[in-house]
């Protein structure tokens, strides 16, 4: 039995140590919107208490990236990306991590593995051969090269997400479609896939997330700015010298991440099942 | 004609033979039991049979024809699976519809066999639900409709009770029984389970380390083992095996019996020592020595309280005992069956 005071001193205490959490994890985000929305004069004012509005907000930021600089270019380039990389990804992906979780015995996990692996290749080593690879195709200075290269490490961890997750499927429900009439690719078809759906989802938030974010290989192969990533378009164009557009900076950041946020929101709890699901096996 | 016929199957996995040349003959509206311990290669035969794996050699015939080489979903056999293989998806009525669809079955004719199989099977009233929201038993239910519609010419059923409980599963077992009779659908059954296999079985095939120990019905199993693997898996407690010159003798437990409760003259007398007694309500179950015979287990003698009273037989006390001499068994030294009885 807790004396009323020991007791009120422990939701204290968990309450400190949620706010802690919670602070650490949303500040940045605040300090990006209030950025975004600030006026110049308040923003580089050093007396300021930097923390709030000290004069009325501003959309004068938003503006300026729309209409100054190809920031809508920018947004269009990085969703054609993240669609085509993420098909290519699924397209690949699937078969992949299906014939590796099915078809290969025992051989099959080391695989999966390896090919994990190469995942883990830091692009900073990568982007050399790669380049000469882009130059040789004619893809240089295109967005399109990104398109190409984007899946050398999405569809790796891809398919070995999803090997653990058809691992985890019940055999059974495969077995009985191919008894009861289909091939082996009509039960992939109509078992496997219907039923691998939270991982499918999984794999396509996830690589599209990867893709919006990437920043060494747009750096190393694009130069033209309307042919940026936002990412890219963002952190080179509206720094300029040692000049930051500090507002226009945040603006663009925080127009970018609101569909990632939502999209993360919506699939969360299907995001953590994939996730999970496939790893621990 | 057979329904199902192998010649000589054989499957290896690298090293292992899992099956290691099996010879089955299941007649037309047979229930064919097939009956061993765990990891004896009855699964794969089954599997085998079904085409989801290949055997290494040996000839399958289904109906008459040669399908060795036919993918399973041209072999018009169907299987129920250990875990029935529901798809989760799907609602009952599509489960069941499954297998007509691959085959391009017209609309309507799809619907009058979901009704009629679901009208057999009492489960009409579950056509709109998905397979999670069904109790273990309607499960089975549904799977054994899925199994039935395209009016297979075999029925696969791999240890399909294993997943209820032990009340529900005699029920069941009467269920896919009189199911079967009715249909008269040629059935072949993978239990461990002794029980069902004497329960279901027209005929039982005993497998052992990927070969067939003994085909026979229930009765010719239980009563007259072929070898003493069959003699010592099959029967609760198993027979009674002891070394006897250049051989073994076997004898069931409920065969061996005080001399006084033994009515034939043609009886062979034993000196038996009791050493533990079970009281099971319907049977005392008494374990002991017998004197001038060797045996690795105890001897067991299954006793009827009814004829035996309480305190007359305590442990540590010497009983004659006998065995009808129509109730022994002789064994050859490779635990093979001998001519003579």
């Amino acid at each position: 039995m807790l004396r009323p005071f020991a007791r009120s001193l422990r939701v204290a205490g968990f309450f400190l140590g949620v706010a802690f959490f919670v602070i650490l994890a949303a500040f940045p985000f605040y300090w990006m919107v209030i950025t975004a929305f600030k006026q110049n004069s308040d923003l580089y004012k050093v007396t300021n208490i930097p923390f709030w509005f000290n004069e009325p907000p501003t959309l004068e930021h938003v503006k300026y990236l729309f209409e100054e600089t190809l920031f809508a270019r920018w947004l269009l380039n990085s969703l054609v990306i993240g669609v085509c990389v993420t098909a290519i990804t699924l397209i690949t992906a699937i078969p992949a991590g299906y014939s590796l979780a099915r078809m290969t015995s025992r051989k099959g996990e080391a695989l999966g593995i390896m090919i994990f692996l190469t995942y883990l290749v830091p692009p900073t080593l990568l982007f050399l051969p790669l380049s000469r690879i882009i130059a040789e195709l004619g893809l240089q200075n295109s967005m399109w090269s990104l398109v190409l290269v984007y899946p050398t490490f999405t569809i790796p961890f891809c398919s070995w997400l999803l090997m653990g997750f058809f691992k985890a499927l019940p055999v059974e429900i495969e077995e009985a479609a191919i008894v009861d009439g289909c091939s082996l690719f009509g039960a992939f078809i109509k078992m496997a896939i219907p039923l691998s759906v939270p991982a499918i989802l999984t794999v396509m938030i996830f690589t599209f997330t990867l893709t919006l974010q990437e920043f060494v290989y747009a750096l190393t192969f694009i130069s033209s700015s309307d042919q940026k990533p936002i990412t890219l378009g963002v952190s080179t164009d509206l720094i300029r010298g040692d000049v930051f557009f500090w507002g226009e900076i945040m603006a663009g950041a925080l127009i970018a991440a609101i569909p990632v946020a939502i999209a993360y929101n919506l699939f969360l709890d299907r995001f953590i099942a994939g996730i999970t699901g496939g790893a621990v096996k | 004609m057979a329904a199902v016929l192998t010649r000589d199957i054989v499957k290896r996995f690298g090293e292992i033979n899992a099956v290691n040349g099996i010879s089955l003959r299941v007649p037309d509206g047979e229930f064919m039991v097939l009956l061993g311990p765990s990891g004896c290669g009855k699964t794969t035969f089954l599997r085998i049979i079904c085409g989801l794996e290949q055997q290494t050699s040996g000839d399958l015939l289904i109906g008459g024809n040669v399908v060795n080489d036919i993918p399973p979903r041209a072999r018009g056999v169907a299987m129920m699976f250990q875990s029935y293989g529901l798809y989760p998806h799907y609602t009952v009525r599509n489960n069941i519809a499954f297998p007509l669809h691959t085959q391009r079955v017209p609309r309507e004719e799809i619907q009058k066999k979901v009704e009629w199989a679901s009208q057999l099977l009492g489960i009409g009233h579950l056509l709109d639900r998905r397979p999670r929201q069904l109790s273990g038993g309607e499960r089975q239910r549904v799977a054994l409709a899925r199994a039935l519609v395209r009016e297979p010419t075999a029925l696969l059923l791999d240890e399909p009770l294993s997943n209820l409980d032990a009340k529900l599963r005699s029920s069941a077992r009467q269920e896919i029984k009189n199911f079967q009779q009715r249909v008269r659908l040629t059935t072949i059954y993978v239990t461990h389970d002794q029980v069902e296999a004497m329960g279901m079985g027209d005929r039982i095939a005993v497998i052992d380390h990927g070969r067939i120990r003994q085909v026979g019905t229930p009765t010719e199993i239980y009563e007259d083992p072929a070898d003493l693997f069959v003699a010592t898996f099959v029967g609760a407690p198993p027979m009674n095996i002891v070394t006897n010159g250049g051989g073994y003798l076997g004898f069931r437990p409920e065969n061996f019996l005080p001399r006084d409760m033994i009515a034939e003259d043609a009886a062979t007398e034993f000196s038996f020592r009791v050493d533990r007694s079970e009281y099971l309500g319907s049977e005392r179950i008494v374990y002991g020595v017998m004197d001038g015979f060797d045996s690795k287990q105890p001897i067991t003698a299954k006793l009827p309280p009814a004829h035996v009273a309480e305190g007359s037989i305590r442990p540590g006390e010497w009983h004659p005992f006998a065995v009808k001499n129509s109730a022994l068994r002789h064994y050859d030294t490779n635990g093979n069956r001998s001519s003579h009885h």
